[in-house]
């Protein structure tokens, strides 16, 4: 009983597993690494071209005007990437659920 | 991350825009005949494209480095359409977040178009076909082309950034290794998630529509029954 049910979602437990050692890990480092940022790599990455002596030449058109508003944007971004994941997906189930002879 | 509007001069942004252009003209060209020759594979077109939204929009900490990136999410729509279109799809992402976000940029597109879009997944898709030959297990094989698409398109970065920036001492190879140390090795723990997500995904895409797979040559009928019996 129990050997089938891990059978059938051993994928997903597996996935459960790296989540939780990634959130474990972190959890773990965040206390370690008491001089982490954990700022983006593109920030650093900016700041090791500029400590070359090295200036943009141009600026974006546009830029979000505060922390919140740029997560409000990438929160979209997410959203609306999982919403078609959700539509297509429930899509596909309730095509199988209708095609399952009575 | 991507590059950042400006950052590179313009020499290079003209020289990534000639060399992604190519790829991103012919996948334009062989989207076009998908979905006009294969209508039934629309769906899992646009399911691959709404992973690499969802996941590059997803800002993680990397618990070794101390820094945050985010996942690529080109590994399913590598898998199932190959990497040229996966360019096409990466292309509408990364306009979308330097128009709205300031993330990455216009003039850096071709750059990040390159790593991102072409080189990751190119990678990904040689590993994909290696996995093939050697009848790999293919949840294994699935996490391994996501993973290293993931990786690489970051080591393709810490490259873009040491030819365009080379140290005034040691050259090209000492600036490689600090970006490689800021983008590559930041992407590592992001990439074995991801890798372990996409293959979960595989298992729902390949209970749902293994039909389509089939079509697609991913998997033989033989294959999908195969699995979908291991997994009842």
């Amino acid at each position: 009983m129990i050997t089938a049910v891990l059978k059938k979602y051993r994928l997903e437990i597996i996935f459960v597993v790296f989540v939780v050692a990634f959130a474990a890990l972190f959890l773990y480092e965040q206390n370690v690494q008491t001089q982490a940022h954990w700022e983006g790599s593109d920030d650093q990455g900016s700041a090791a071209i500029e400590a070359t002596g090295y200036t943009p030449w141009i600026q974006p058109l546009w830029t979000p005007p505060s922390s919140e508003v740029e997560s409000l944007l990438f929160s979209i971004q997410s959203g609306l990437g999982a919403f078609v994941i959700g539509y297509f997906f429930g899509f596909y189930r309730g095509k199988r659920e209708t095609a399952k002879p009575e | 991350m991507h590059i950042m509007e400006g950052y590179l001069p313009w020499q290079w942004c003209v020289f990534w825009y000639l060399v992604s252009a190519p790829f991103i003209i012919y996948g334009i060209y062989l989207l076009n005949k998908q979905v006009k020759e294969r209508r039934e594979t629309l769906s899992l077109l646009a399911v691959s494209g709404a992973f690499i939204f969802l996941l590059s929009s997803l800002k993680m900490p990397s618990p070794v480095v101390g820094s945050c990136s985010h996942p690529t999410g080109t590994g399913l729509s590598t898998v199932l359409f190959g990497p040229i279109i996966t360019a096409v799809l990466s292309v509408i992402v990364l306009i979308f977040q330097a128009l709205f976000m300031a993330h990455g940029g216009i003039t850096t597109l071709g750059a990040n178009v390159f790593s991102m879009g072409i080189a990751g997944p190119l990678l990904g898709y040689a590993v994909y076909r290696l996995g093939k030959a050697v009848n790999l297990n293919i949840f294994i094989n699935v996490f391994l082309v996501t993973a290293v698409a993931d990786l690489f398109t970051y080591v393709i970065t810490s490259i873009e950034l040491a030819a365009a920036f080379p140290a005034a001492h040691g050259g090209f190879m000492v600036s490689w290794m600090t970006f490689f140390a800021i983008y590559a090795v930041t992407q590592i723990p992001l990439a074995i998630l991801e890798g372990v997500l996409i293959a979960l995904v595989f298992k729902y895409i390949i209970q749902s529509r293994g039909d389509i797979l089939v079509k697609l040559g991913v998997l033989t009928q033989e294959q999908v029954n195969k699995i979908l019996g291991s997994f009842s």
